[in-house]
């Protein structure tokens, strides 16, 4: 059959009655089998689900009937994404034993489209890292060299496709959670306009950042399950209303007259050498293809940082008040309902949560608020703002995704190490932007950098475009 | 903003957020957040009198549903996957007074 790498042919071939869903869904077992006691990209599998669907599939085909543009594809899910009847644990003993009464609207979409999904990724407890070290249920290692993290939080999806376990994932991006450990294992990794894709069914870390994107081994692929899995939804109320254009009839356009611009906050200090070199040639290949390449200053940007580890904590101090012990997941009990909630939360959460349920907690109480809240929100509005300005003469912008390659675990024992990973890929967030991290050659170690493509607030097919101009240019280089 | 936060204060934040800290938890949770306030404290370098603060990337106000009953979750599903249930509803120890 069709290899597990990419997932617009392996649909075709199950279209065409070529392979079978059944076989793929094997197929892709027995990748998992084989080598995920050393990755641990999973934490649970969902194989009777998988079954049901891969027979659905298989069915429709022997039916006659068209199926959708993921018929068959094999598709893992960030464990923070809810499945109904399957465990969702957000990396957390909180959760653990949990099993959702309704499915996120993603899983709905990509189930309609024909996906199977074969399992839940590992991630860092609720979302919060950058190397899925910091899970209840151990760490997940890069599947191209297994001394190293994925990065994360969405690392266990990210090693699920770079392992080639699975031709798509979905991840979830509060601050470059798919963007990085896409860079770091050498895959794609798309973070949507902010309202692009529901987040219903999504477990949320910070309401006013997170967002669904999808991991591939080509843009092409990752366009096709963003125009699956985006659009409005009335069970998200910030969802965007209005109809979104698709990517993928416009993927293969080019960037013939473009106008590009490299972030030169984004350039400098703290971003290894051979970072910055790949993209540099990042650059000169799309001016290679037609665009125009030139510098652009977004002062603001460096800031960005500072302001992401105010807000996210805000948002998640409040977000995850709900685990109390009361409606779901796990209890400690208690002589009364107060010391049950703080019993069970002081077992249930791991010290990163609770650092940033603290930190969220002072940023927003009486006396603070302005000082720490309150400032954040303006820088948000600053970002946002500069890059209004720097899109009224660039069509995109390219950056770095990560300033670094794959570390080894257990190297940034230091949360404000861990932190700086984020600092190319927050700014996005901030300000609601689609970006997208597209494998870009090997830095000096011989592991993957990958260069990220900023775009304006819903030009995803633009964004899509450049990156597809990129993949290209990467395949020729040395 | 000092950039600063002492060891009685985030003693008093951790009860706010129901979180208990032995004596050794409270020291190092002080330290790093001592190290990321500083981080944060960056941001009084800019002057934003003038800047309006931003809630989220994409304002939308007053979303609404039709008023029409739709099916919701199922209650017995839901209340299988509580830590304690009964009668239809979840159960908890007593808010006021203990447990005998």
């Amino acid at each position: 059959m069709t290899g597990l790498r990419s997932a617009a042919s392996l649909a075709a071939s199950i279209q065409s009655g070529d392979t079978s869903a059944a076989d793929a869904l094997a197929a892709s077992q027995a990748a998992i089998a084989a080598r995920d006691d050393e990755v641990r990209a999973f934490l649970h599998l969902t194989d009777e689900r998988a079954a049901e669907q891969a027979a659905a599939v298989d069915a429709a085909v022997t039916a006659g009937e068209t199926v959708g543009p993921l018929a068959g594809v094999p598709i893992a899910l960030k464990d923070n994404m809810c499945t109904r009847g399957a465990p969702t644990t957000c990396s957390s003993k909180i959760l653990e034993g949990w099993h959702p009464p309704y499915d996120a609207t993603v899983v709905e979409r990509l189930e309609a489209a024909g996906a199977v999904v074969v399992g839940k990724t590992n991630l860092d407890e609720f979302a919060m890292g950058s190397s899925t070290e910091n899970s209840a249920y151990g760490a997940t290692r890069n599947p191209l060299d297994t001394t190293r993290v994925p990065g994360g939080s969405s690392g266990g999806s990210a090693a699920a496709v770079a392992a080639e376990y699975v031709p798509l994932s979905l991840g979830s991006d509060t601050g470059g959670s798919i963007r990085q450990p896409a860079s770091l294992c050498g895959v794609v990794g798309v973070k949507p306009t902010y309202g692009a894709v529901s987040r219903y069914g999504l477990i949320a870390f910070a309401s006013s950042l997170d967002q669904i994107g999808p991991f591939a081994h080509t843009v092409g692929d990752a366009a096709i399950c963003f125009d699956v899995i985006s659009g409005h939804d009335p069970l998200d109320a910030t969802s965007i209303p209005e109809a979104l254009t698709p990517t993928v009839p416009t993927l293969d356009d080019g960037v013939e007259g473009l106008r590009i611009g490299i972030v030169s906050e984004l350039m400098g200090e703290g971003i290894d050498a051979d970072v910055l070199r790949r993209t540099e040639e990042a650059a000169e290949a799309l001016a290679a293809a037609g665009a125009t390449v030139d510098t652009v200053s977004v002062p603001a940007t460096i800031y960005g940082l500072a302001a992401y580890y105010l807000i996210a904590p805000a948002e998640a101090s409040s977000n995850l008040a709900r685990y109390d012990g009361v409606r779901y997941g796990q209890r400690v009990d208690g002589a009364n309902v107060a010391t049950m909630n703080t019993n069970t939360r002081s077992a249930g959460f791991g010290d990163e949560v609770k650092r940033r349920i603290m930190l969220g907690t002072y940023a927003l109480s009486s006396g603070y608020y302005d000082a720490y809240y309150g400032k954040a929100q303006r820088v948000r509005t600053l970002i946002s703002d500069e890059f209004a300005a720097a899109y009224e003469n660039f069509d995109l912008l390219l950056s770095p995704t990560s300033p670094s390659t794959a570390f080894e675990l257990g190297a940034k024992s230091d949360p404000m190490a861990l932190y700086m990973c984020d600092v190319c890929t927050i700014p996005s967030n901030l300000a609601g932007h689609p970006s997208i991290s597209v494998p870009f050659g090997t830095g000096d170690d011989g592991l993957p950098v990958g260069v990220q493509v900023l775009a304006p607030m819903l030009q995803e097919p633009l964004m899509f475009r450049a990156a597809q101009a990129l993949e290209t240019a990467a395949g020729g280089l040395a | 903003m000092s950039g600063e936060i002492s060891r009685d204060e985030v003693a008093h934040v951790a009860s706010l957020a129901r979180l208990r800290l032995t004596d050794d938890e409270l020291t190092t949770f002080t330290d790093q957040l001592c190290v990321v306030l500083e981080t944060a404290a960056q941001l009084n370098a800019l002057d934003l009198d003038d800047v309006e603060p931003m809630a989220q990337p994409y304002p939308l106000s007053n979303v609404l549903r039709p008023d029409v009953v739709v099916e919701s979750l199922d209650r017995d599903e839901v209340l299988s996957q509580a830590p304690a249930a009964e009668d239809g509803r979840f159960r908890v120890p007593p808010a006021l007074g203990e447990a005998p």
